[in-house]
C-alpha cells in the first residue's frame, strides 16, 4: 500500500489527511503495528479509523473503552443462557459427559467480543479501540498480549490463531498516563487541530452544499475562536455541525444576522462558562476578522 | 521544511551506509530520552531498506517519526533532531542528551524534569536531614498519640524525625484501609454467570450458589497542591513528608507545590530515597520570588494539568494558609474552576488548628464557596481524619 494512493483513498472516503498520517497508516500495515492516535478531543482521530475501512473497503470493528472494560467485553464471552437451556434440553437423552462438555462448550455457544471478531475475520478488518486511556491497566496488559501474537487462548476451546491481521487504530486523548510497552508496540501519530487551510478543504469535502465564500468565513472563525481562553475547544466536528446550522438557518455571511449568529454559537461553544466568556465585544471582533 | 532536504544531503550518497547513518540517528533520539528499543530500531531499518519504498528524505522523516516517537514529547522534538543529524547543522545540539524540557508551559510552568545539578545548601533540607536515627523512635502507642497531637510548630527538634517518619506511614496506612473498605462496599446487584457456573460445577451445574457481578470501583486518585511560601515555612516540611508517603502509596496520585510558580513534584517524589526526594525538591523550590500566587498557580494547573489530572473520581487536596498576593476574585475563578472538574476540593488550613483563627483573609474567603471539605492540617491527628472524606467520594 502506497500513501499516496491511501491518501487519494481517504480523500474518497471524505478524509482530509495530510501525507505524514497516510504514511503512517500504511507503514502500519507494512510492519504489523498498530498506530497510536493521540490529540485534543474533536481533531478527528475516530473518523480517521471510520475512513480507513470506508478507503480500504473492509469492515470496522469498534471496541469502544471504559473503566472497567474486561476481557469478557472485549475478548469473549460464553452465552449461559445458551449453555444452560442446551443441557435442560439434552437432559432426557443419554449422553456421556465429555459429548455433553463438548456440545456446550463449542463455537456455536461462543459470544465473540470485538477483539475475537476482528482477528476471525476472513479479510483483515479495521480495528479502533476508542479512548484506550480510559480503560484500566489490566486491560492494557490483555491488549497489548493480543496485539503481538494476535492469537487468543480460550481454557475450553484452545489457541485461535488470527485468520487475518487486522489494521488496528488506538485512540487516547490522555486522560490517563499510557504504558511504555503499549506505546513502544504502536506507531505514533499526534493528531493536531487541522490549520486553516486544512480546515477549508475540510468543509468543502463534508458540506458541499456550502458557497466557498461562506465556509471560508466559518473557518476563519473557528480558527480565531480557538484561539481564545475556552475550557473546550471547539474541534472539527462542531466546525461542521456549525456550518451546517448556518446553512439550515439560512445565514449567508456571518454579519449578516449577528443575534441568529450569536444563538448559534451553541454549536461550538458547549459549556455555559464558554458562552459566557465570550464577551460581546470578542464576538464581533471575531466576526468582523472573519469577513 | 519537510521537502528541501534531497536525498544526497540527507547523507544517503555521501559514502556512509544508509543503515549506519540510521543507527547513529536511533542513538541520538535515544539519547534525547526517546524510548526506543531493538524492536523499533529493526523496524526503522525494515523501512529504509526496504527498497525504493523511500525515495525522499520527507517520507523517510514521516515513516521515523511514526516509528520512534512514542508521546507528544517526542513527537515535538522529533523534526528539531531530524534536521541537526540528517542536514548536518547543528548536529552536537542534537547529539547532547537533552534533559526533558519544560514541556507545553507557555507560561513558565516548571516540571520536575530538570535533574538536582548541584547539592545546595538549604536550611530546610539540613532540618530535615540533621539528626536522623538519634531523635529514634520513642516507640510505644503512648507516645505516637501525643506526637499526634502537638501542633506541628511546637514540635522538639528531636520529635521532629519521629513524626516525619508517621506522616510517612500515615499516608501508608490511608492507602491500605481505603482499598480495604473499598473492597468491603463493592457488593455487586446483578449475578455473574460465569462465576455462578464455575463456582457451582461441584454441585453438578445446579447454581444454588449465586455469584454476584462486583461493581469495580476505580481507585481514588489523588492530586496534592501544597503551598510552599513563607507563611506555611514551619508546616511544608511535614506536608512534604505526607506527599512523599501519598504519592508511594497511590499509584496514580500527584503532587504539586507553588508559591510564585507551580511545579510538578510526582517524579521528584518518587523517588525512594527520602533525602535525596527532598534534596531534589530544595533545588526546585530554590529562587522562586517571593509572595504567594495561589489563583495564578491554580490557573495554571486547571490550564495544563486540568484535563489529564482531574476526573470524577479524583479528590484535590489544596495544602494552604490561604494568604494569597493575587485578586481574590482570580482566586475565586480558579477554584470553581477546578472544583467543576474534581470529585472533591479538600482545603487544609493548617491556621484552623489555632484557637481564634477565622478564614477573613481575602484569598481564603474568596476560595471557600468553592471549597467541599475546609479542614485543619495542624497536626498529625488533623491528617487522619482526612481519611473518611477521601472514601466517600
Amino acid at each position: 500500500m502506497q500513501w499516496r494512493d491511501l491518501q487519494q483513498r481517504l480523500a474518497a472516503a471524505h478524509y482530509i489527511a495530510d501525507g505524514d498520517l497516510a504514511m503512517a497508516i500504511a507503514m502500519m500495515d507494512y510492519l504489523e503495528r498498530p498506530l497510536l492516535l493521540e490529540g485534543q478531543a474533536g481533531v478527528g482521530k475516530t473518523a480517521v479509523a471510520v475512513a480507513l475501512a470506508r478507503a480500504l473497503d473492509s469492515e470496522l470493528i469498534r471496541l469502544q473503552c471504559y473503566e472497567g472494560l474486561d476481557a469478557n467485553h472485549a475478548i469473549y464471552e460464553w452465552n449461559y443462557q445458551r449453555q444452560l437451556l442446551a443441557i435442560k434440553v439434552r437432559e432426557r437423552e443419554a449422553y456421556s459427559a465429555e459429548d455433553q462438555e463438548a456440545h456446550i462448550f463449542s463455537e456455536s455457544f461462543l459470544l465473540r467480543r470485538p477483539l475475537l471478531q476482528a482477528i476471525t475475520r476472513a479479510q483483515p478488518a479495521v480495528l479502533l479501540i476508542d479512548e484506550i486511556d480510559r480503560a484500566d491497566e489490566e486491560f492494557e496488559a490483555y491488549l497489548l498480549e493480543i496485539l503481538s501474537d494476535y492469537q487468543i487462548t480460550i481454557p475450553e476451546l484452545g489457541t485461535i490463531d488470527a485468520t487475518s491481521i487486522p489494521l488496528v487504530i488506538l485512540t487516547s486523548n490522555s486522560t490517563r498516563e499510557l504504558s511504555d510497552a503499549l506505546r513502544r508496540r504502536c506507531l505514533y501519530y499526534y493528531l493536531d487541530y487541522p490549520d486553516e487551510d486544512k480546515e477549508l478543504r475540510i468543509v468543502a469535502t463534508r458540506v458541499p452544499e456550502m458557497e466557498a465564500a461562506l465556509a471560508r468565513q466559518v473557518v476563519t472563525f473557528v480558527q480565531a475562536l480557538r484561539r481564545e481562553d475556552l475550557e473546550k475547544v471547539p474541534g472539527v466536528a462542531e466546525t461542521l455541525d456549525w456550518a451546517r446550522a448556518l446553512l439550515g438557518i439560512g445565514i449567508g455571511s456571518v454579519d449578516e444576522d449577528p443575534q441568529a449568529l450569536r444563538q448559534s454559537l451553541l454549536c461550538l461553544l458547549k459549556s455555559r462558562q464558554d458562552q459566557e466568556a465570550l464577551a460581546p465585544q470578542v464576538f464581533e471582533r471575531l466576526v468582523a476578522r472573519s469577513v | 521544511m519537510n521537502s528541501t532536504v534531497s536525498l544526497a544531503s540527507a547523507g544517503v550518497g555521501d559514502g556512509m551506509p544508509l543503515v549506519r547513518r540510521l543507527n547513529g540517528f536511533v542513538r541520538v533520539v535515544r539519547g534525547d530520552g526517546f524510548r526506543v528499543g531493538v524492536g523499533e530500531t529493526l523496524d526503522a531499518l525494515r523501512l529504509a531498506g526496504s527498497g525504493g519504498r523511500f525515495l525522499n528524505a520527507r517520507e523517510l522523516r514521516w515513516g521515523l517519526r511514526a516509528v520512534l516517537c512514542s508521546g507528544r514529547r517526542d513527537w515535538q522534538r522529533f523534526d528539531g533532531l531530524f534536521d541537526a543529524y540528517w542536514r548536518q547543522t547543528g548536529v552536537h545540539a542534537g547529539l547532547r542528551p537533552a534533559p526533558r524540557p519544560p514541556q507545553p508551559g507557555p507560561h513558565g510552568v516548571e516540571h520536575n524534569g530538570a535533574d538536582p545539578l548541584r547539592p545546595a545548601p538549604d536550611v530546610e533540607v539540613r532540618g530535615l536531614t540533621g539528626s536522623g536515627a538519634s531523635a529514634g523512635r520513642r516507640g510505644g502507642a503512648g507516645s505516637e498519640e501525643s506526637l499526634a497531637q502537638t501542633d506541628f510548630r511546637h514540635l522538639h527538634a528531636a520529635d521532629r524525625q519521629a513524626v516525619y517518619d508517621l506522616a510517612e506511614r500515615l499516608a501508608a496506612r490511608m492507602r491500605w484501609r481505603l482499598s480495604r473498605r473499598q473492597r468491603l462496599a463493592e457488593r455487586g446487584h446483578s449475578i455473574d454467570l460465569r462465576k455462578t457456573w464455575r463456582r457451582n460445577l461441584g454441585h453438578g451445574g445446579v447454581p444454588f450458589q449465586r455469584v454476584y457481578r462486583q461493581a469495580k470501583l476505580p481507585p481514588v486518585q489523588l492530586v496534592v497542591l501544597l503551598d510552599a511560601s513563607g507563611s506555611m515555612d514551619q508546616y511544608s516540611a511535614f506536608f512534604m513528608r505526607f506527599m512523599h508517603g501519598i504519592v508511594a502509596n497511590f499509584r496514580s496520585a500527584r503532587a504539586f507545590v507553588f508559591h510564585t510558580r507551580l511545579a510538578h513534584l510526582s517524579a521528584a517524589l518518587r523517588e525512594r530515597d527520602v533525602e535525596k526526594s527532598m534534596q531534589r525538591l530544595a533545588l526546585i523550590a530554590q529562587g522562586w520570588g517571593g509572595g504567594t500566587r495561589i489563583g495564578h498557580c491554580l490557573g495554571l494547573f486547571n490550564d495544563h494539568y486540568g484535563a489529564s489530572a482531574l476526573n470524577r473520581r479524583t479528590a484535590v487536596l489544596i495544602l494552604s494558609d490561604g494568604y494569597d498576593t493575587d485578586p481574590p476574585q482570580q482566586l475565586a475563578r480558579q477554584m470553581a474552576r477546578l472544583r467543576r472538574r474534581a470529585r472533591k476540593v479538600i482545603w487544609l488550613n493548617p491556621l484552623l488548628g489555632w484557637q481564634g483563627y477565622a478564614p477573613v483573609a481575602r484569598g481564603m474567603a474568596a476560595a471557600l464557596p468553592h471549597v467541599d471539605v475546609f479542614a485543619p492540617c495542624h497536626n498529625l491527628q488533623s491528617l487522619m481524619a482526612l481519611e473518611p472524606h477521601l472514601y466517600r467520594l
